[in-house]
C-alpha cells in the first residue's frame, strides 16, 4: 500500500526515535502537520519565532544528546532558521531542519514564499538538499540523520516541496545507509597514540587542553580517569568546561582572552600541550606566535581540517575524543608533575578569578547558583553575561553548561534553555542573559508559559550592551557608541543603579522586565541588593509551573576581567582596572 | 611556498555541488585559477580539475576542506604527479587584410594551431595546449592584431599519466 510523502516523513522520524519536533506552521508544510496530527508518538513544540525554534532544538540536542529536529515552512520560515543553523553547526550540534518548499513545478518561479534555502544555507551547514523526487524522500531523510549524528556532528537541512509531501509512493524506510562520499573515521591510529604518549611521559610541564569535542563525545568520565591516572592538569576552553569537574584538584581553569591567569600562564610555560577537541580559535590563542611556544603540541580532533590550521601541530591524531582518550589512558602511567602542579597552584593563589567584594556582582549571583542547585543545566546568552558565567560556574557530572561558543549568537540563551528543559524536565534549568540579548528572543516567555516550563531566566541588567561597551572603554577611549539600552537613548540621564538624574525621565529603563514577565503569565522578581539574591532563587525554585524572570540590577560599568588585549600574548593579562 | 597547484576532485553528480565547491573557495578566501567540471564514465560521478596558486599551509587546508565536504568522494593532488593537462581555447580574429591572412596561416603552422572556420576577413582558431602556451599565443596575437581578437578559454583538464 502506498502512502503520501508526509506520512512517510512521520514514519521516518519515528524510526529515527524522534520524540519532539520544534515546529512553526506555514502553507508549505500543512500536509506534514496534518500527518503529525494523527499520531501520539511525536510531540510538536510551537515556539513563537523560527530563530528561537532553532535555538530550542539546539538546546534540546545539546542537553539530551539526541538529534534536534526543526520543521518550518518555506520562505521566511526557512530564512528565520539561518542564525540558528549557523549557531548549531558552528558548535557541532546534531540537528536536522526540515523546510517546506513551493511545489517543484513552481521552483524558480519566484512563487509566493519561495526562497532558495539550500543555496542560502549551503555554507553554514554540514549538508543541505532539496528532495526532487518522492522516491528519494526516504533515503534522503535516512542520510540526513546519519550525517547529522556521525563524524563531527552538525546541521543537515532537508527542503521538501509541497507536491512531494502530497505524492503517494513507497512506504519503505531503510534501516541503514551507505554514503560513498561520507565515511567518518571511527577508529584511532595506535601508532600516533603511542608517539603522543611517549612524548607525554617525558614531559615535565604537561597540560591537557580540552575543547568542546570532549563534551560532545560524552567522554567526561573517561577524561577524568585519564587526568587522574596521568596526574596531568586540565585546562578547558569555554566549550570544554565541565570536561572534568571544576572542583577537581587537577582542574586549572579556562584558557583564553578572559581565561584565568593560572591557565594562560600554564599554557605559555608548558613543555607538552596535549589538546583534545579544540580548534585553537583566535579567542583562546592570543598572539599566535607566542602561543605555547615552548611546547610540543599533540592535537586530537575528529575533523582533519581543524588540525594544523591555526597553530602548527607536532603530533596530529584524527579520531573521536572518547576513543582516543580511552586509548591514551590504557598506555599512560602516572607522571611526576608535583613541582609543576605546585607552580600552577601558586599562580592560582596569586591571581584568583574574583570581582570586587562589595555590591550585587555577577560573581555573587553565579556563586549562589553554584551553592543552591546540584542537578542543573545553565544556558547563557552572549556577551559579558556569558563570560562571567563561563568564569564562575561550577560544573560536574550533574551540571551542564550550554553556550554559543563559535558563532556567539545573542538571543540564544533563553530559547536554548526552553529546549533543555523540555529534554530534562527533572533538572533545574537556568538561563543567564543580559538586558540586550534577552530582548532578541523575549517572546519565548509565551512558549515557556504555554508548556509550563519553570525555567529561571536571570537577566543581568546594566542598561548597556556591556561587552561592546567594555571594548569601547579599552579600545575606543570610552566613546560609548551605539551601546546604551536606557529609556533615554544617549544614557546621559542615568547614573549607577538606575537612579535617574534630577530633571531626567522618571523611567530609568525599558522595558520593565518584572511587568513584562507578569504580562506573559510568568513570575517577575527584581533584585537590587546582594542580600536578596538567595531569596530570589528560593522564590523562583518554588514557582514550578511557570518561568521566573529574576532581573539583577548590576553595576553599570562592570568589566569582564582578567583580559588579554588584542594582539598580546596569553600571559600578559589585565588583572584589575 | 607560493606556487601553482592542481587538484582532481571526484564529486557526486548532484544539483548544487559546483556551487558548494566554488563557494568554499570564495567563502574562505582561497585563490582559484580555474575550475572545470564534467561527468565521468559513471554518470553519477562528476570530476573537477581545479587549478590554484597558494602556499603549502593553505593548500593543505584547502584539501582538507574539500575532503570534509559531504559531496566530495575523493581529492587527488596532482601537483607533484605526472599528468597530462590541456586547456581548450578558441580565438576569433577579424578585419584581416590579405597579409594578415597569410601571417595567420603561418602562425597556425608554427604553433600547431587549427584554423577551424574563416570567411572573407575573419578567422576562428582552435588551440588545445597547456595554459602557459595558451597565454603566449594570446600575447602574440594580441600584439599582432590589437583590439581585433576575441578569446574564450575552457580551463584546465587533467588526467594522470600512465606509469612506465
Amino acid at each position: 500500500m502506498s502512502i503520501t510523502g508526509a506520512e512517510l516523513f512521520v514514519k521516518a522520524l519515528k524510526e529515527e526515535n524522534v520524540d519532539k519536533i520544534f515546529a512553526y506552521p506555514g502553507g508549505n508544510i500543512t500536509d506534514i502537520l496534518n500527518a503529525l496530527y494523527k499520531q501520539n508518538d511525536i510531540e510538536l513544540i510551537l515556539p513563537r519565532h523560527e530563530q528561537a525554534l532553532s535555538h530550542a532544538a539546539d538546546g534540546y540536542a545539546r542537553s539530551t544528546g539526541k538529534v534536534g529536529v526543526c520543521l518550518v515552512t518555506s520562505g521566511p520560515g526557512a530564512t528565520n532558521l539561518v542564525t540558528g543553523i549557523a549557531t548549531a553547526n558552528f558548535d557541532s550540534v546534531p540537528m536536522v531542519c526540515f523546510t517546506g518548499q513551493v511545489p517543484t513545478h513552481l521552483i524558480g518561479n519566484d512563487a509566493f514564499q519561495e526562497v532558495d534555502i539550500v543555496g542560502i544555507t549551503r555554507h553554514i551547514c554540514k549538508y543541505a538538499v532539496t528532495v526532487r523526487k518522492r522516491s528519494d524522500l526516504a533515503s534522503i531523510i535516512k542520510k540526513a540523520f546519519f550525517i547529522a549524528r556521525n563524524g563531527k556532528p552538525g546541521v543537515v537541512l532537508v527542503d521538501i516541496p509541497k507536491d512531494i509531501q502530497m505524492e503517494f509512493g513507497d512506504r519503505h524506510y531503510p534501516e541503514s545507509i551507505e554514503i560513498r562520499s561520507y565515511k567518518p573515521n571511527t577508529s584511532v591510529h595506535i601508532g600516533q597514540i603511542k608517539k603522543a604518549v611517549d612524548i607525554l611521559k617525558k614531559a615535565k610541564k604537561p597540560v591537557f587542553l580540552i575543547g568542546g569535542g570532549v563534551n560532545i563525545a560524552h567522554a567526561n568520565e573517561e577524561m577524568k580517569k585519564l587526568a587522574e591516572k596521568s596526574n596531568v592538569p586540565v585546562i578547558t576552553t569555554i566549550m570544554g568546561k565541565g570536561a572534568i569537574p571544576t572542583n577537581h584538584e587537577l582542574f586549572v581553569g579556562n584558557i583564553g582572552i578572559h581565561g584565568s591567569f593560572a591557565s594562560n600562564s600554564a599554557i605559555s610555560e608548558a613543555d607538552v600541550l596535549f589538546s583534545i577537541g579544540t580548534r585553537f580559535n583566535d579567542r583562546i590563542t592570543g598572539k599566535i606566535s607566542e602561543f605555547a611556544k615552548n611546547a610540543t603540541i599533540i592535537h586530537v580532533d575528529i575533523d582533519p581540517a581543524s588540525i594544523s590550521r591555526n597553530i602548527v601541530v607536532d603530533i596530529p591524531i584524527v579520531a573521536d575524543a572518547k576513543v582516543s582518550i580511552q586509548a591514551i589512558t590504557e598506555k599512560i602511567d602516572r607522571l611526576n608533575t608535583d613541582d609543576w602542579l605546585k607552580q600552577i597552584k601558586e599562580w592560582k593563589e596569586k591571581y584568583p578569578l574574583k570581582m570586587k567584594s562589595e555590591g550585587l556582582t555577577p560573581q555573587k549571583i553565579i556563586e549562589t547558583i553554584n551553592r543552591k542547585f546540584d542537578n542543573l543545566i545553565v544556558t547563557t546568552d552572549v556577551g559579558q553575561n556569558q563570560l562571567w558565567t563561563t568564569q564562575y560556574i561550577e560544573l560536574d557530572e550533574n551540571k551542564q553548561l550550554i553556550t554559543s561558543g563559535g558563532l556567539g549568537t545573542m538571543g540564544f540563551g533563553f530559547p536554548s534553555a526552553i529546549g533543555a528543559k523540555l529534554g530534562n524536565p527533572d533538572k533545574t534549568v537556568i538561563s543567564i542573559s543580559g538586558d540586550g540579548g534577552v530582548q532578541m528572543n523575549i517572546q519565548e516567555l509565551a512558549t515557556a508559559v504555554a508548556y509550563e516550563l519553570p525555567v529561571i531566566l536571570c537577566i543581568f541588567n546594566n542598561g548597556y550592551l556591556g561587552n561592546v561597551r567594555q571594548l569601547q572603554e579599552f579600545f575606543s577611549k570610552g566613546h560609548y557608541s551605539c551601546v546604551c539600552l536606557k529609556y533615554d537613548r544617549n544614557c546621559d540621564c542615568t547614573v549607577a543603579k538606575n537612579v535617574p538624574k534630577a530633571g531626567c525621565a522618571k523611567k530609568p529603563y525599558s522595558p520593565d522586565f518584572v511587568k513584562l514577565a507578569e504580562s506573559y503569565g510568568a513570575k517577575g522578581i527584581r533584585v537590587i541588593n546582594e542580600e536578596d539574591i538567595e531569596k530570589a532563587f528560593d522564590e523562583a525554585a518554588k514557582n514550578t509551573k511557570t518561568p521566573t524572570i529574576i532581573e539583577f540590577m548590576i553595576e553599570r560599568e562592570e568589566d569582564v576581567l582578567p583580559m588579554v588585549l588584542l594582539g598580546n600574548p596569553l600571559n600578559e593579562m589585565i588583572i584589575e582596572k | 611556498m607560493l606556487k601553482k597547484r592542481c587538484i582532481s576532485l571526484y564529486v557526486e553528480n548532484e544539483v548544487g555541488v559546483l556551487a558548494k565547491i566554488s563557494g568554499l573557495f570564495s567563502g574562505k578566501s582561497y585563490n582559484l585559477d580555474s575550475l572545470t567540471v564534467g561527468t565521468t564514465e559513471d554518470s553519477t560521478i562528476s570530476r573537477m580539475t581545479i587549478c590554484l596558486t597558494s602556499d603549502d599551509q593553505t593548500f593543505e587546508q584547502i584539501k582538507k576542506q574539500l575532503n570534509r565536504s559531504v559531496e566530495v568522494i575523493k581529492v587527488v593532488d596532482f601537483t607533484e604527479t605526472q599528468i597530462h593537462m590541456k586547456e581548450l581555447m578558441f580565438i576569433k580574429i577579424w578585419d584581416c587584410s590579405k597579409n594578415d591572412k597569410t601571417d595567420i596561416f603561418r602562425i597556425a603552422q608554427v604553433y600547431d594551431l587549427k584554423v577551424i572556420d574563416y570567411d572573407m576577413s575573419s578567422f576562428i582558431i582552435e588551440c588545445t595546449k597547456s595554459e602557459e602556451e595558451n597565454n603566449s599565443i594570446i600575447k602574440i596575437l594580441n600584439k599582432n592584431y590589437p583590439n581585433r581578437i576575441e578569446v574564450v578559454r575552457g580551463g584546465n583538464v587533467a588526467i594522470e599519466a600512465l606509469k612506465i
